[in-house]
């Protein structure tokens, strides 16, 4: 049938699955918002600023698990984009951005609000495509959306012309098939090598002080139970990174929690002193490792990942797994399954785990309580009961981000949607409604900062004019909290530009917007409006949360530090730390 | 120590350990990739080695003999453990159907040099056709002052023919970046 290539935009969208996309129109793409207006099909979100519906996207695709879908017109609406491509790079998110372009014969002239998008974003999306005609549009689309989803998930943009969506064509949208078949270079390797599974059960099974690492391929590859098998089978404790929070229940007693900069002491002890590292989807980050001469220097190290690149990238590891994480871990449990019997230190390992709880006796994630002023972790802690622990929550970048890290416990995968590789502010509220879109039944909580807050605040209307109901938690210190902690502790309290104290009233902001809001200047008052919240059905919630100006997140790990030089919950430095170092 | 586990506790020993970190040696590598010839192909590929810090110091690229591929050949100074991940790096491509790294790898290379040499007197115009002679290359365009060089070879081949005619004069050259393929006998031919 003959049909504008805007509609086969829309065509291919619905091929795909399609129901909900965010963006931002403007004149290159004028006739896709024609063509979506004129079927009707396709739900469409107006986000205020392309950026936010970049976010959106990504929050709908971290907290599903479907290919996000953001649009924008040429120039500073493909520019716009910019941070939430950057940012879905960095987090491998599935979200396919569609841009327009001006016409064909216009390209390379420096026309009117043309970009070369895709110069632009070529290091920074897993791939993108300029089409040049109208024959390739369905089959690029749908190449995009495969690449998205497929091996490490991630970012692909199609920039298309706008004359290519005003020509006519009959090209038939390829089949599932047809699109595997038209790119031989992408190959996902999904099966791992059986001899390296062999040698990885070989090590588990010969381990005395083992710790597994998961990261956030675990909760893309949806590998929980697998996760909770391998390590109630075999005894190992779990720290997962912040990426990886929920593939491995937190309340389980074999979660040590997060590692890393803020990690817990005992998850940080127990890598820093184990003799095997089973690394699961992870990418061994320098917010994780610190220096990495002394990361797990006593450990043989296993590493299952989708990406080859991953493995050996910053730590040489003795066993390399590429494939997917959840169906090596299949394996490597059917093998061990078969050979539990040859376990080789069963009391070795049962005081790792006796050891492991001695320092998690010791140093508990807590923090100094108050009666008169809100402490931040507070705050999070009654989230959590009020909730409990079934909300989604997501975050903006800085303290709160990690207090929403400890405080809260996870137990589900998809549900801490924060921005982990690229560290974005502003990321949080529009990832919340995009997540709240895509999750009408969980409660959405946003635990933001006021910095990171005022950063995509914008999408307050679009929240209200879409009756989403996202609860957004301001933890406001009036200050860019996290920056002004370094400026406390690594510059002598030279508090450099970091001051907030000049802000909106947000709970004001949240009424001229048609959203409730709430303050809480007390801690009697925080479980209260967190309650008055939760009533709220049809539009979002600002709760402004005062909170004591200069808490700081801890314990901590400096910046390209080791484990040993963490500082812990008070401040101070840990002895044990600097100077523990276990042989089995 | 003061949180071990008493006496079922693990022992604890008194030094630091490190973990040993790889560090490659710098030195050229010569890196053979099969891609479709879509377009930016280039420039991806160029992005992600300018994205590590390494320069390119040697391209080329040419269509293979099947329809829609190109073959190319890149030289890149770069530490051994970072261009193994530069590979993975480049596999990973969408348009990148093979990716080789030869150079541990026997392997035939070639490049090509045009040599423009001052040539104004006899003298000069005999020593060059000799060294012309000896290397086998060839004199491809004459003038009253000048002969053009073309010479093929491997890259110390044509090192060493330049250094020979420089002391001539050389008013330009161009160089191809090299092209190579893996050898499937293990006989060295002559160069
Ligand atoms: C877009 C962007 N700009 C700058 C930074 C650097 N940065 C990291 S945390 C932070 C402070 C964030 O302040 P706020 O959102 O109020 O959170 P808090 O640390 O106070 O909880 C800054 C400026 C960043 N991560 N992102
Ligand atoms: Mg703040």
């Amino acid at each position: 049938m003959l049909r504008k290539g805007a509609d086969i935009v829309i065509e291919t969208l619905k091929e795909e699955g399609v129901e909900l996309v965010f963006g931002h129109p403007g004149g290159a793409i004028m006739e896709v918002y024609d063509a979506l207006y004129r079927d009707g099909y396709i739900k469409h979100i107006l986000a205020r600023h392309e950026q936010g519906a970049g976010h959106m996207a990504e929050g709908y695709a971290k907290a599903t698990g479907k290919v996000g879908v953001a649009m924008s017109t040429s120039g500073p609406g493909a520019t716009n984009l910019v941070t939430a491509i950057a940012d879905a790079y960095m987090d491998s998110v599935p979200v396919v951005f569609i841009t327009g372009q001006v016409p064909t014969h216009l390209i390379g002239n420096d026309a009117f609000q043309e970009v070369d998008i895709v110069g632009i974003t070529r290091a920074i999306t897993k791939h993108n495509f300029l089409v040049k005609k109208i024959e390739e549009l369905p089959l690029i689309l749908r190449q995009a959306f495969y690449i998205a989803r497929t091996g490490r998930p991630g970012p692909v943009l199609v920039d298309i012309p706008k004359d290519i969506t005003q020509k006519l064509s009959d090209v038939p949208v390829p089949t599932f098939d047809e699109v595997k078949e038209s790119l031989p270079g992408y190959r996902p390797h999904l099966e791992g090598n059986l001899q390296q599974i062999k040698r990885a059960v070989r090590f588990i099974l010969e381990a005395k002080r083992p710790v597994m690492y998961v990261g956030g391929g675990a909760v893309q590859a949806e590998a929980q139970k697998e996760l909770v098998e391998l390590a109630e089978l075999m005894n190992i404790p779990v720290t997962t990174t912040n990426m990886g929070k929920g593939a491995f229940p937190e309340l389980h007693p074999l979660s040590l929690h997060m590692l890393g900069m803020h990690g817990t002491y005992y998850a940080n002890m127990a890598v820093y002193n184990c003799d095997l590292l089973i690394a699961v989807g992870a990418r061994f980050d320098d917010r994780v490792t610190g220096k990495v001469e002394e990361f797990a220097p006593q450990a043989k190290i296993v590493h299952i990942d989708i990406d080859p690149a991953s493995i050996s990238k910053n730590i040489v590891v003795d066993v390399p797994i590429v494939g997917d994480v959840r169906i090596v871990l299949r394996k490597i449990i059917e093998e061990l399954k078969r050979e539990v019997a040859k376990t080789l230190y069963p009391e070795e390992k049962q005081k790792w785990i006796e050891q492991i709880e001695a320092w998690r006796k010791k140093h508990p994630l807590t923090y100094a309580r108050s009666n008169s002023i809100i402490k931040p972790q507070y705050v999070i802690e009654q989230i959590y009961e009020a909730t409990k622990g079934e909300a989604i929550i997501t975050t903006g970048v800085g303290q709160h981000q990690m207090w929403s890290a400890m405080f809260y416990k996870y137990s589900f995968p998809r549900q801490f949607i924060n921005s982990g590789g690229l560290g974005t502010m502003g990321f949080g509220f529009p990832a919340g409604i995009g997540a709240k879109l895509g999750r009408p039944e969980r409660e959405v909580f946003v635990i933001d900062g006021d910095g990171s807050f005022m950063m995509t605040m914008q999408e307050l209307i679009t929240a209200v004019q879409y009756r989403v109901p996202v609860k957004v938690a301001i933890i406001n210190n009036g200050y860019l909290g996290m920056v002004r902690q370094w400026q406390e502790l690594f510059y002598e309290r030279r508090y450099s530009e970091v001051d907030l104290s000049v802000q909106p009233d947000f709970v004001k902001l949240a009424e001229a917007c048609g959203a409730a809001g709430f303050r809480a200047e007390k801690p009697s008052e925080v479980r209260e409006i967190i309650e008055e919240a939760l009533k709220i059905q049809d539009r979002p919630v600002i709760m402004d949360f005062h909170v004591d100006r200069e808490e700081n997140v801890l314990p901590m790990v400096p910046a390209g530090k080791s484990y040993r030089d963490m500082i812990l919950e008070d401040g101070k430095k840990s002895v044990e730390a600097e100077t523990m170092y276990l042989v089995g | 120590m003061a949180d071990t586990v008493g006496t079922r506790g693990l022992e604890a020993i008194k030094a630091p350990l490190f973990r040993e970190v790889k560090k490659g040696e710098m030195r050229k590598h010569i890196i053979n990739l099969t891609v479709r010839n879509e377009l930016g192909v280039l420039a991806r590929i160029a992005t992600l080695i300018a994205g590590k810090g390494y320069n390119i110091e040697g391209l080329s690229v040419g269509e293979t003999h099947e329809k829609g591929i190109s073959r190319m050949t890149l030289e890149v100074i770069g530490d051994d453990v970072v261009i193994d991940q530069v590979v993975k790096q480049l596999r990973k491509l969408i348009d990148t159907l093979k990716v080789k790294d030869l150079t541990d790898t026997p392997h035939v290379e070639r490049e090509l040099a045009l040599v423009k040499v001052h040539t104004a007197t006899p003298r000069a115009r005999d020593e060059v056709l000799r060294l012309v002679e000896i290397f086998r290359a060839k004199v491809v365009d004459v003038s009253s002052e000048t002969y053009t060089v073309e010479i093929t070879g491997t890259e110390d081949k044509i090192k060493a023919f330049i250094e020979l005619v420089r002391p001539f004069g050389i008013k330009e050259m161009a160089r191809t970046g090299k092209i190579a393929m893996k050898r499937e006998g293990s006989i060295q031919e002559e160069e």
